[in-house]
C-alpha cells in the first residue's frame, strides 16, 4: 500500500463528513440533476435551507484529453479539442490550431480569408455558446420561454454551421493551416439573412428576461464575486469581466484579425445590485452577444468586399503534410466563450506526435470558485450562482 | 517588462544561484528555479509592485522519463506581462515515494485544482495543499496514468477495462 500521507487528505475529507452536527445535513446535489448542467456533483453540508460548505467532485465525464493527445498526431487530436467546450467547438480547435500554427512558424502566412472565415465561424459559435447560457440560466430560475427562444435561434446557427462543416455541434473545421472546406456558396448572404432576423430577437430576449422584475430579484446581489477573488481563482471570460476587470484575450493578445475588428469589452457595472453578482454576469453574456454580432457583420463585409471566394483559392493549400517540429514547449491561449483556453505543448524532436498536452479549461477555474461563492447561501441561490457561472462538464473534466 | 528584466529583478533579490538554468529554445522562454525558492520567488512575484504577477494562468506536470518538470504560466493582468517558471523533480518512480514539491495554492487560490489534477494523473505530491486528494479520477484509483510507464490496470472493482 502506498504511503498513507497520500491518502491523508481523502481520510480528513471522510472524518469531516462524519463529523457534522445533528443539525446539519449531507445532500447530494448531482451528477444527475437538471441544474447542473452536466454531470456535476456538489456535496452540500447544509443547515436547513442554509448551504455551509461545497464540496464538488468531478471527473465523471473525464475522457483523458492529454493522455490522447500524447498518442495521436496535431491533426488527429483537433476533433478531441472540439469535444471539450462541446457547445463552442470552433473556438477550441482555433485555439489549439494557433498554437501549432506559431510553433510551425506559419501563423503570419495563412491567407486573410481563412482568417476571417475563422474569425466569423468562431463568433457565430460564441453567440450559440452564449444562448445555451443565457437560455439555461434561465430555465434555472424557472423562466422557460427564454430558453425556447433561445434554443430557436441557436439552432439557425447550429444550421449554418452544418452546412459549412458537416457536422451540426463537433465540426473538426478548422485545420492546422487552413481549413477543412471553404465556405459553401452562398453562406455569407445567408448569414447576413440570420442576422437580419437575429437583432430585433435579441430585443425580445431584453424585454422578457433583463427587464424582468423575478429575474432580477432572483440573480441581483446574489453570488458577488469581488475582483481579487476572482483572479486569485484564476476566474477568466465573462466572469471576469462581470467583476468589473476589462480583460479580453482578443484584444490583449490581438490573435487572428481581431486586431482589425471593431468591438467593445462589455463589463459588469452593478446595474441591479453590486458588481460581480449573478445578474452582471448574465447581462455580460447577453452584452457580448451583440459584440460579436457586429463582429460577424464585419467579417461578413470585408469577405464579400476584400477578400472574396476565387476560383483558384485553396483553404487546404498551407496545411502541413507532416508536422515537424523541434523540440519545445508553447502556451497558447484564447478567448473562448467561457474564458481562457490554453493548450501547453510540449513537443518531441522529429516527431509530429507530442511529449504532452495540457489543456487548461476555462470552465475549470471558473468552478474552482463554487465553495467560495456557495458559503452561507440558500440552496435555491446556489442554482443560481452555479447557472451564472456557465460550466460545460465537457471542458471541466476534459 | 520584458524576460531579461524580470530575470535581473530576481537575481538582484534572490541571487544568482536561484536560477539553475534558463530555456530559449522555443518561442516562450523560462527560467527553471530551484525548489526551496519555490514559495519566496512566487510570492515576490505576485506581491512586488513593477511585477505584479496576480493570474496564474496554468500549472502543469510533465514527465521527461529522465525528470519531471512543474511548469507555472503567470500573467499580470494589469501590465501584461508573461513568465514561464519550471521546477525540476528528479524521477523518483517508485509509487511510494512520490516526488516532492511546495504547494502554492496559499498564493493562487488556482493551483489548488491545478495541483489537485497534477497529483491526480502525474504523481507529484504537492506538500502543504490544504486538501490534495484525487481530483477526476476515483479516489480509490491506483497509479498515476499521465507518466510514461504507467501500466493500465486490467480490472476496476471486477470490471474488465483493457
Amino acid at each position: 500500500m502506498a504511503n498513507p500521507k497520500y491518502n491523508a487528505a481523502l481520510d480528513r475529507y471522510e472524518k469531516h463528513l462524519t463529523e457534522i452536527s445533528s443539525q446539519e445535513m449531507v445532500l447530494n446535489m448531482g451528477p444527475q440533476h437538471p441544474s447542473t448542467h452536466g454531470v456535476l456533483r456538489l456535496q452540500l453540508i447544509t443547515d436547513g435551507e442554509i448551504v455551509k460548505e461545497v464540496v464538488p467532485h468531478l471527473g465523471y465525464l473525464h475522457r483523458c484529453f492529454d493522455k490522447h493527445a500524447e498518442s495521436l498526431n496535431y491533426g488527429k487530436t483537433i476533433p478531441f479539442t472540439d469535444r471539450l467546450d462541446y457547445l463552442a467547438s470552433m473556438n477550441n480547435s482555433h485555439a489549439f490550431v494557433m498554437g501549432v500554427e506559431r510553433m510551425l512558424g506559419i501563423d503570419h502566412k495563412i491567407p486573410k480569408r481563412i482568417e476571417y472565415i475563422r474569425v466569423l465561424v468562431c463568433e457565430l459559435n460564441r453567440i450559440a455558446s452564449h444562448l445555451i447560457a443565457i437560455g439555461t440560466y434561465g430555465i434555472d430560475i424557472g423562466a422557460t420561454t427564454p430558453f425556447l427562444w433561445c434554443f430557436r435561434d441557436r439552432e439557425h446557427i447550429m444550421n449554418m454551421l452544418e452546412w459549412a462543416s458537416g457536422s451540426r455541434m463537433l465540426y473538426n473545421y478548422i485545420w492546422v493551416g487552413g481549413l477543412f472546406y471553404d465556405l459553401p456558396v452562398g453562406f455569407e448572404g445567408r448569414c447576413a439573412e440570420f442576422i437580419t432576423y437575429f437583432k430585433p430577437k435579441l430585443v425580445e430576449l431584453d424585454e422578457i428576461l433583463t427587464q424582468n422584475q423575478i429575474f432580477i430579484s432572483r440573480t441581483s446581489n446574489i453570488g458577488v464575486l469581488p475582483a481579487d477573488v476572482a483572479i486569485n481563482y484564476g476566474v477568466s471570460g465573462p466572469m471576469l469581466r462581470a467583476s468589473g476587470i476589462k480583460c479580453d484575450l482578443r484584444r490583449i493578445d490581438g490573435y487572428s484579425v481581431y486586431p482589425e475588428i471593431d468591438f467593445d469589452i462589455p463589463t459588469g457595472t452593478g446595474a441591479m445590485g453590486t458588481v460581480g453578482d449573478c445578474w452582471d454576469r448574465y447581462k455580460v453574456r447577453v452584452d457580448e452577444v451583440k459584440e460579436s454580432v457586429r463582429i460577424v457583420e464585419q467579417c461578413l463585409e470585408r469577405l464579400q468586399k476584400d477578400f472574396q471566394r476565387t476560383p483558384d483559392f485553396d483553404p487546404r493549400a498551407l496545411v502541413p503534410k507532416k508536422v515537424n517540429l523541434k523540440a519545445q514547449d508553447y502556451y497558447i491561449r484564447a478567448e473562448n466563450p467561457k474564458g481562457e483556453l490554453g493548450f501547453y505543448f510540449v513537443t518531441k524532436e522529429k516527431s509530429d506526435i507530442p511529449l504532452r498536452v495540457k489543456s487548461r479549461g476555462p470552465s475549470f477555474n471558473n468552478l474552482s470558485v463554487i465553495s467560495e461563492l456557495g458559503k452561507g447561501v440558500l440552496i435555491a441561490d446556489l442554482i443560481a450562482i452555479l447557472g451564472s457561472i456557465d460550466i460545460v462538464l465537457g471542458e471541466v473534466d476534459r | 517588462m520584458t524576460f531579461d528584466e524580470i530575470k535581473s529583478r530576481l537575481i538582484s533579490v534572490f541571487g544568482t544561484e536561484l536560477i539553475r538554468k534558463e530555456e530559449h529554445s522555443g518561442l516562450q522562454p523560462a527560467i527553471v528555479i530551484a525548489k526551496d525558492h519555490l514559495i519566496s520567488v512566487c510570492t515576490f512575484l505576485r506581491d512586488t509592485e513593477q511585477l505584479y504577477f496576480d493570474f496564474l494562468s496554468n500549472l502543469t506536470a510533465v514527465d521527461y522519463e529522465d525528470h519531471f518538470t512543474i511548469v507555472y504560466h503567470l500573467s499580470s493582468l494589469p501590465y501584461q506581462h508573461n513568465l514561464v517558471l519550471k521546477v525540476e523533480l528528479e524521477a523518483n518512480r517508485s509509487l511510494d515515494e512520490l516526488p516532492e514539491i511546495p504547494s502554492i495554492a496559499s498564493i493562487w487560490r488556482t493551483a489548488d485544482w491545478h495541483e489537485r489534477e497534477a497529483f491526480d494523473l502525474m504523481g507529484i505530491y504537492f506538500d502543504g495543499h490544504p486538501d490534495l486528494r484525487r481530483i477526476l479520477l476515483p479516489d480509490d484509483w491506483q497509479g498515476y496514468p499521465l507518466r510514461k510507464d504507467y501500466q493500465e490496470a486490467e480490472k476496476y472493482h471486477g470490471i474488465n477495462i483493457k
